[in-house]
């Protein structure tokens, strides 16, 4: 087995931490996401596992072996990088196979590996072309078959869609989801793109300033965000966010005051919260309801119609604005005045310092985030 | 009215363009093509400083090939000196340009120190170099001297000479070497942590990677030392004056001689042309073989579909 295990990983540049303390544990043959906007130092903890970077501080674990000072090679990774790096002047059978016959493997065992790897990829009738003779979408599948020519323990993605027009990103996504059915090999993807990290991902992990905000699966992220970080960063468009005072709590709910209006939300058991300062209450664009009569009210500024659904931003009579999703038949115009309805189990609530209180989910919900091996999917 | 002064303003072409291009096309008839052409014309005259001129077509050239052994002997100094010098300098700028692309302190000093030579007048470069090499009272043979051995004498011994006239020519290889450091900085980084993470050693990395990158530089690099190695004049000129036994009698040196010390124009320019021709085939013979190991990034071949 060949589980990665990362515990008190630092990395700073000069005096710049990069990664202040990162612990993971991956179970072989899962497949994960790292998430996060650019900064957060999710392609630097790839090149740390790579073995690209030296680690400041900690260690790296792949099966049995420590590999934290090992060179890359000996590491049994292989890497696919944003710009492909495919060397420009060899065709791509010998891109492939490069690696390989520096190592002195044998010209048969490598021929079948290219072969094998090309047929999977469905480049077979590209093998004698340069790099600069193949489109964008096939130079990415040579650059997956080089990596997956070594058949490593741990496929190592940094980007490796970013580079591709939209229409191709989604085929390559749903091919590579398909390479890793096929293959069953841990594969550790860096993106910023929280589609490609929810689809792909068994799990993700979010990154923040260093730092891993969340990890877990997909929906759990979606459904039950550790931090006001994850909140915001996970869902499109993003969750409304809105100031509120603690008006009492128990042990499995908490009341709270929106500009005068009460709301008692439900919780999985929770901590008591400093009644003294405000917590964030955070509701989803898709879940605040348009109704006669809600504990906001405001005017549309501005409506989106998307065919499907409108996306309705609504400046609130109390100061702020929060954006609504509802369907798309909806006949809510710019400068409607409206009232909006928070649908107690459908908020979050975050403490002050941006952590979530747990939420009560209903058993739907919950067995589908906690699904043990099911595939992610998207809600 | 407008119309048809439009359409007659496009039949009669404008003369700002070739105002435009025209420094350039007076400098290249003038300067350019201009004194090849006549130069041309020389060489099938006895032409003499002063006195008169006389066709005598081609036997400037009859005379050179069968009847001037200092001809074949200048060639061979020139032809020896190249053969060493080229691959000399170009390996040897490689490797600075390799060392100096390591990111280390003081990098910027290097590479200013490499390449200040090159900025250096060529007469002043020579008097260091006379002062290096001398005899007696050489920085070289002292240097030698606190090995324990005796150095030769750099200048006046025919077998060192043309050594001592590579070296000193290779002193000015910082102009090759900041032409393949900035090939070298060009090339993708990535590929060689590509490399790295399936395991290519160092040296397959070089030999595998760098070099077919860099290949366009080498071949550029490769052509203008080829050019500069048979024009090479001053060196030879100020540090030996052709000597010891003509052991550093380059070609160069040897139609300047008949230029300005024989005063025969007609024959010094038949050489010229002799020297431009071998230099013309040498440089298109490389360019055309060149094909076999040059890789150019944007060049397609062939049908690529997308």
């Amino acid at each position: 087995m060949a589980d990665l295990r990362i515990s008190g990983l630092r990395k700073s540049f000069g005096a710049v931490g990069v990664l202040k303390g990162i612990d993971l544990e991956i179970r072989d043959g899962e497949f994960i996401s790292f998430l996060g906007p650019s900064g957060c130092g999710k392609s630097t903890l790839l090149r740390c596992i790579a073995g690209l970077e030296d680690l400041t501080d900690g260690t790296i674990t792949l099966g049995s072996r420590e590999i934290t000072g090992l060179p890359s090679a000996k590491r049994d990774i292989a890497m696919v990088f944003q710009n492909y790096a495919l060397y420009p002047h060899m065709n791509v059978r010998k891109n492939m196979a490069f690696g390989l016959s520096l190592n002195g493997m044998p010209a048969a065992e490598i021929e079948a590996r290219v072969k094998n790897a090309a047929e999977i990829l469905r480049i077979t009738d590209l093998l004698d072309r340069k790099p600069r003779q193949l489109s964008g979408g096939q130079r990415q599948r040579v650059a997956i078959g080089r990596a997956i020519v070594r058949q490593p323990q741990l496929f190592l993605l940094d980007e490796p869609l970013s580079n591709l027009d939209a229409s191709l990103r989604v085929t390559m996504r749903a091919e590579l989801s398909a390479l890793h059915d096929r293959l069953r090999v841990t594969m550790i993807y860096v993106t910023h793109d929280q589609v490609e990290a929810m689809t792909l991902s068994d799990r993700v992990v979010v990154l923040d300033k260093g730092r891993v905000a969340q990890f877990g699966r997909p929906l759990e992220l979606f459904h039950r965000p550790a931090t006001l970080f994850v909140a915001g960063f996970i869902g499109s468009p993003q969750m409304n966010f809105l100031t509120a005072k603690v008006e009492g709590q128990g042990a499995d709910s908490i009341t709270l005051s929106l500009n005068g209006v009460t709301l008692t939300i439900p919780t999985d058991g929770h901590h008591p919260v400093d009644p003294t300062r405000p917590v964030t209450l955070g509701i989803r664009p898709d879940r605040l309801e348009l109704a006669s009569e809600g504990q906001l009210s405001g005017t549309i500024r501005l409506a989106e119609r998307l065919g499907t659904e409108n996306h309705l931003h609504i400046d609130l009579a109390t100061g702020g604005s929060v954006v609504v999703i509802t369907d798309g038949t909806h006949p809510a115009r710019a400068r409607d005045k409206v009232q909006l309805r928070i649908p107690p189990s459908d908020a979050h609530v975050f403490d002050a310092e941006g952590k979530a209180l747990p939420r009560r989910l209903d058993a739907a919900t919950e067995a589908l985030i906690s699904e043990p091996d099911g595939p992610a999917e998207p809600a | 009215m407008s119309d048809a002064r439009r359409i007659s303003s496009r039949r009669r072409p404008s003369l700002a363009p070739w105002l435009f291009i025209s420094p350039w096309i007076l400098g290249f008839f003038f300067f350019t093509l201009g004194p090849m052409v006549f130069s041309l014309i020389m060489s099938l005259h006895d032409w003499p400083v002063v006195g008169e001129r006389k066709f005598v077509g081609l036997q400037n050239y009859q005379t050179m090939l069968t009847q001037d052994p200092m001809f074949w002997k200048s060639l061979g100094v020139t032809v020896k000196f190249a053969a060493i010098f080229v691959p000399l300098n170009i390996a040897l700028s490689f490797l600075l340009a390799v060392l100096l692309n390591v990111k280390v302190r003081g990098t910027a000093l290097f590479r200013t120190a490499f390449y200040l030579p090159c900025v250096i007048s060529g007469v002043a470069l020579v008097m260091i170099w006379k002062w290096i090499y001398s005899k007696d009272y050489g920085l070289l043979n002292y240097a030698l001297s606190l090995l324990g051995t005796e150095g030769p004498n750099w200048l006046g011994d025919p077998n060192w000479s043309i050594l001592a006239i590579i070296i000193a020519s290779l002193w000015g290889l910082g102009g090759t070497m900041l032409i393949l450091l900035a090939g070298l900085q060009s090339i993708p980084k990535e590929l060689y942590e590509a490399a790295r993470v399936s395991g290519v050693p160092a040296w397959a990395q070089t030999l595998f990677i760098t070099i077919p990158m860099l290949s366009p530089m080498l071949l550029f690099t490769f052509i203008t030392s080829l050019i500069s190695a048979f024009q090479q004049l001053t060196i030879a000129l100020l540090l030996t004056e052709g000597g010891p036994l003509k052991s550093t009698y380059f070609f160069a040196m040897y139609i300047y001689d008949n230029a300005f010390k024989f005063h025969d124009m007609g024959y010094a320019a038949a050489m010229s042309w002799v020297m431009f021709l071998i230099i013309l085939t040498l440089s298109l013979a490389v360019l055309k073989y060149s094909a076999a190991w040059v890789h150019y990034e944007g060049e397609v071949k062939g049908g690529g579909n997308g």
